[in-house]
């Protein structure tokens, strides 16, 4: 342990308490400051995780799945590092590291658990040397930053190969997943749905639809939603695998339930995306020969939070916040919306920095007909490019409420006496939302 | 009236919200009580171009591009009847270059349809961002977003407007975009017709003249969501700094 190191470590905590003091978040830039004081940071504390080292990557549900990992691991009774926040980057991974260390740069962690953006991992995989990586799904995302999805592919998959005692734990529906384990050579194993259990919407945006192997169009037995379901080649004969681990008996209509080896797992949240969360969590823990006794113990405790469908309560009010950022997901929090069939009403917030993606032009690959449901009382949109999402809404026939100010959209329909009131942001509305969201709860209105 | 929109290969061609440019021109149809109907043609479907009024090509990943290519080699000499007859077509981005002459990559050279004077060689680096355009077509500007690795050059046909803001066919010549006869190709996405109703009504109309041999005036409708869209875009990256 170098000096340098633990100068990095202390840099690191001073930077993030300050920060914390004047109410930003400072992950990041804690973690910006470890590796400008010590470039080699990660190779040096990551090489005292006792046991393994895990990294979930894939476009949805990183967040959620790799922090519902690392509960699970702690549940079992050992001590994880995670970047619990979702700052997902070569400098939140260096922060959730620093920050976990003691001031004098030794780490006390059986266990790393790391969300790592798939674009970084050029930067992450060859410092902290993953054992096991979890892949959620590759959808489409962020276009003008990772140019197409067949890029963001191409990035893994020579990432993967350097580190060839890797094992992946991939979703069998997701065709590209699949193909990306198949081809990068590294041991993996799957985990999948092998029933259909909702109806996918015909007209969704579906990637992949060609094999990747030769080229033919996939024929598929059934969609669960995109392009996740049942897929074979006609011609090469690549085809979904059979799942190690099998979700079956899965339930859906109101809160999750679900089998897995004979087990039977249920959480008190919505939206058929997080069977595959837990499922794909519980597929690690079961890969790296972690006990799961404690497992739905935990699922009892777990909140996805940090604007996972997150509640607040302002005035009379209920407020969920969800996070939306792009076709796939959005369908999914729609879809989660809708089972709500109370009254309701929505504010969406776009916006279109820099880690948003500066392109919007996602907003056409989703499906917003479904909220032109008449369980909805009203649409406000909101954010920086409320403009280009109130002419969304105008195609599929809604007029919505512009009010480019997220605080008083919020204000305003609580005022107005709503009682249900959910918001869906993109990515950086999120922290300002949700800390939006907190000041008014806490005011009490 | 009635108007048949042909969407060539949306399975493979469907990057970035192209739906929302067949939305676009259907709706436009349909408030003006115009019918309006798309065909959404799979890669080996056979194309009657005579039963088209509006062809929309558009962008795709350089790998279903390339498929895509290789089918339009074997229609080429319909397509190419259609657009000399003044047939409308509009094309975006990976859809634009196909309308060239090639495409030139490290990796190698792409063929295109040669329907339009043009050509697109690789440049360093992609040109990404917001733009804003003046055209001699329309008074409204028309703004968009364009990501391109492709440095387009016209021959003998025209720019579809003048850069404002953004980088445009090759981020030098100050031009964005081509025209040639009723065929309009593009870089710009966003997706581009819903925010900028001049450019969807000005290929409606052709369409329109050329299908019912006479003049058509469309009737107005009520555009605030749209201009009020593209007049902030234009007032952010191209108002008074």
């Amino acid at each position: 342990m170098g000096i340098r190191c633990t100068a990095a470590v202390l840099a690191a905590k001073a930077t993030g308490f300050f920060c914390r003091l004047t109410g930003k978040q400072g992950v990041t830039l804690a973690g910006k400051v470890a590796l400008a004081v010590c470039p080699d940071i990660l190779p040096q504390l990551s090489g005292q995780v006792r046991k393994k080292i895990f990294v979930t990557c894939g476009t949805n549900g990183k967040t959620t799945t790799n922090n519902m990992l690392a509960s699970a691991i702690e549940a079992e009774g050992y001590k994880v590092v995670c970047n619990h926040t979702g700052s997902n980057m070569l400098n939140g991974v260096a922060a959730a590291f620093a920050l976990s260390a003691k001031w004098y740069g030794k780490l006390d962690a059986d266990y790393a658990v790391i969300e790592v953006d798939e674009a970084s991992t050029r930067y992450v995989f060859p410092a902290i040397h993953p054992d096991y990586m979890l892949m959620t799904n590759l959808f489409r995302d962020q276009l003008d930053r990772y140019g197409e999805i067949d890029i963001t592919m191409n990035i893994l998959e020579e990432m993967i190969r350097t580190v060839p005692k890797m094992k992946l734990i991939i979703n069998a529906d997701d065709a590209l997943s699949e193909f990306l384990a198949e081809d990068s050579g590294n041991r993996f194993v799957t985990y999948g749905i092998s029933r259909p259990v909702i109806k996918g919407t015909a007209n969704e945006i579906r990637e992949g639809q060609f094999c990747k192997k030769c080229g033919t169009r996939l024929s598929y037995r059934f969609y669960h939603y995109s392009q996740l379901g049942d897929y074979s080649c006609p011609k090469c004969g690549f085809k979904r695998p059979v799942p190690k681990y099998d979700g079956y008996d899965v339930d859906v209509s109101d809160n999750i339930s679900f089998c897995v080896e004979n087990r039977r797992l249920s959480a008190s949240y919505r939206g058929f995306y997080n069977v595959y969360n837990i499922l794909a969590a519980y597929a690690a823990m079961r890969t790296a020969r972690i006990p799961v006794e404690h497992f739905q113990k935990m699922l009892d405790g777990f909140h996805p939070e940090n604007g996972r469908m997150e509640q607040f309560n302002y005035k009379d009010t209920r407020i969920i916040l969800n996070l939306a950022k792009n076709p796939a997901g959005f369908n999914q929090n729609i879809a989660s919306v809708m089972q709500d069939t109370s009254p309701k009403d929505i504010i969406i917030v776009i916006n279109d920095n820099a880690q948003d993606g500066r392109d919007i032009s996602w907003l056409w690959d989703v499906d917003f007909d479904a909220f032109g449901d008449s369980s909805i009382n009203s649409i406000t949109v909101s954010g920086i490019r409320c403009h280009d999402m109130r002419l969304r809404m105008k195609y599929v026939d809604i007029p919505a409420l512009l009010e480019k100010d997220v605080e008083t959209a919020v204000r305003k329909r609580a005022e107005d006496g709503v009682k249900n009131l959910y918001v869906l942001v993109n990515y950086t509305a999120l922290f300002d939302t949700r800390n939006i969201l907190k000041r008014l709860e806490d005011s009490k209105g | 009236m009635k108007i048949t929109i042909g969407h060539l290969y949306p399975d493979l061609l469907n990057l970035y919200g192209d739906r929302g440019n067949i939305k676009c021109l259907e709706k436009r149809c349909e408030w003006r009580g115009i019918e309006a109907e798309t065909i959404r043609f799979e890669l080996n479907d056979k194309i009657s171009f005579d039963n088209l009024d509006i062809v929309l090509l558009g962008g795709g990943s350089d790998r279903e591009q390339m498929i895509v290519c290789t089918r339009l080699q074997e229609i080429r000499e319909d397509f190419q009847q259609y657009v000399e007859d003044g047939g409308v077509v509009i094309a975006v981005c990976g859809g634009y270059q196909l309308l060239g002459h090639y495409y030139r990559t490290e990796q190698g050279e792409m063929k295109g349809l040669s329907l339009v004077d043009l050509y697109t060689e690789q440049g360093e680096g992609r040109l990404i961002g917001n733009v804003v355009l003046k055209s001699d077509l329309f008074d409204m500007p028309v703004t968009g977003f364009e990501n391109h690795g492709g440095r387009t050059t016209l021959g003998n046909c025209r720019p579809l407007g003048k850069v404002i803001s953004g980088f445009g066919n090759d981020g030098k010549s100050g031009y964005e975009g081509a025209v040639y006869k009723n065929v309009i190709g593009t870089y710009l996405h966003g997706p581009v017709l819903p925010k900028n109703p001049d450019l969807a009504d000005y290929l409606i109309k052709k369409a329109l003249e050329r299908k019912y041999g006479k003049a058509v005036s469309l009737s107005p409708l009520d555009d605030t969501e749209e201009k009020e869209a593209n007049a902030y875009i234009f007032e952010r990256f191209a108002g008074k700094k």
